[in-house]
């Protein structure tokens, strides 16, 4: 893909809104406002995050300048955007989640982990040598952004307590820096 | 200096062993039901030889031994959680004689630290334990040189029968299980393992280390110990962390008055992924960076060691 620097670009902004009506409208003012071009809004009202706030991904069309725009309107309206777009995750982290894993619905946990902590699972690798009915192991590569990783190692803990599964986290600090 | 050794497992007669080598003198040796004295020196063989062919070191009582003719009274008795008897008790009789205690029991200092440092307080005897933390690996005493204050964290494998298993599972694709039995046939591992494999040795001494980095300042116990072992661990999972370039070591760590022991992934050719039974300790330091050493973790005559390095200060 080659986008020119100044042309229009598709982003993905992910937010936490505040479970309270027209949050999602005043959400989206910005966008409209700056001229971005809306492509797609994932609302997962269900999936509420640690903090109580519901996860929403959206979808656009802008030039960079608006998308600029964009974002720091979302937070002038004290919206939480949790990614922004061009903004890359800057750290990677790996951690291995050991139990009943298939039987704890995996891709159900992938995904809490994915809105909850704001990380992007990059990588999954299972190993259920014995099947799926007994214990198995899956490694997972996060990209988070900088400074992050601790709080996210945090959230998969009680994710992982909430499924009874071990998480293998890495060390972080130490030799592994 | 004479020295009464409580406890005649493999570090206490270690020690009875050692001790002259080191220029000390061995006044008393007890087990837990029988002991022997003699103010000149006991004959450490024949009381050994004597607990190997009738089961009793000697005539006496062991609370002869706790009462008689000492400088320092070396506690190695097995570690006891709560109230961490009867080693705390034997440590109270000494320092209420005005005597020194060197401990390889870690029970007292990781249990009730803040009442054995109380009795240490009001006696002329001073308190050491070393041997309570990584057996042959000197920490204590180069956090004691590098100076509480100036360390930020400590971090490492402090258990081997715990990093035998993994080394073992990583390295062979067994299962928990097998390697289990192996160790257990090479007396690697007891035959109740559970305080190795699931992380209660390694949390211990690192409440010991949590002690001592906080300097009187607070204290803390098992029970402040977020504590996982690895009894449940899947071969599947060692085999997925070798494929990203890392293992999986059961590691201590005490950083920001936090005490955490669980498996962790660390790279798999990396400082802190010592193979067999092998320990490290890694600490942070303010101002000399980081520090690796390792070592001997366990074993009769490397604990004892480290017991007898304590005797070698308590003369300075």
């Amino acid at each position: 893909m080659s986008d020119s620097p100044d042309g229009v670009g598709p982003y993905t902004i992910r937010l936490e809104l505040v479970d309270r009506p027209g949050e999602l409208l005043r959400a989206l003012a910005p966008i409209a406002d700056n001229g971005g071009n809306l492509l797609s809004i994932f609302h997962e009202r269900g999936n509420v995050t640690p903090r109580g706030q519901i996860p929403v991904e959206v979808d656009l069309e802008a030039t960079p300048e608006q998308f600029d725009a964009i974002v720091d309107g979302l937070r002038e309206a004290e919206i939480t955007v949790i990614q922004a777009g061009a903004e890359r995750y800057s750290e990677e982290v790996t951690v291995i989640l050991v139990g009943h894993l298939v039987d704890t619905d995996l891709s159900n946990t992938l995904s809490t982990v994915q809105e909850s902590t704001g990380a992007s699972v990059q990588a999954v690798s299972l190993s259920a040598p014995e099947g799926t009915e007994t214990e198995s192991s899956a490694r997972l590569r996060l990209a988070t952004h900088s400074g992050e990783i601790d709080a996210v190692l945090a959230d998969i803990r009680e994710i992982a307590a909430e499924k009874q599964l071990q998480v293998i986290e890495p060390l972080t600090g130490g030799e592994a820096e | 200096m004479r020295l009464a050794i409580v406890g005649a497992g493999a570090v206490g007669t270690a020690v009875a062993e050692l001790a002259g080598e080191y220029g000390h003198t061995v006044t008393g040796l007890a087990d837990s039901s029988s002991g022997v004295v003699d103010g000149d020196g006991i004959d450490v063989d024949a009381a050994l030889e004597r607990k190997r062919s009738e089961g009793a070191v000697g005539a006496n009582a062991p609370d002869d031994v706790l009462h008689g003719p000492y400088e320092v009274l070396v506690e190695a008795t097995p570690t006891t959680l709560g109230n961490a008897e009867p080693g705390f008790g034997h440590v109270r009789t000494a320092l209420d004689r005005d005597r020194h205690a060197v401990l390889a029991n870690k029970g007292p200092v990781a249990e009730r630290y803040g009442d054995v440092r109380a009795l240490e307080e009001k006696s002329a005897g001073d308190l050491l334990f070393e041997a309570t933390v990584g057996g042959a690996i000197p920490v204590l005493s180069t956090i004691a040189d590098v100076g509480a204050g100036n360390v930020s964290a400590v971090r490492g494998v402090l258990n081997g029968t715990a990093n035998f298993v993994l080394s073992r599972m990583a390295a062979e694709g067994l299962s928990y299980e097998h390697v289990l039995a192996e160790a257990q046939d090479l007396g690697v591992a007891e035959a109740d393992p559970s305080f190795d494999v699931e992380g209660t040795d390694a949390a211990l001494k690192c409440v010991i280390v949590a002690n001592v980095l906080a300097e009187d300042d607070r204290e803390f116990t098992l029970a402040d110990a977020e504590v996982s072992g690895i009894r449940d661990l899947q071969a599947s999972a060692l085999d997925l962390a070798t494929e990203a370039g890392q293992t999986i070591r059961l590691i201590g760590e005490v950083s920001g008055g936090d005490v955490r022991v669980g498996p962790r992934l660390v790279p798999e050719h990396g400082t802190l992924a010592v193979g067999g039974t092998r320990n490290i300790v890694q600490l942070e330091t303010a101002h000399a960076g980081r520090l690796n050493i390792s070592g001997r973790g366990a074993g009769g005559p490397e604990t004892a060691s480290a017991v007898l390095a304590d005797v070698g200060r308590l003369g300075e």
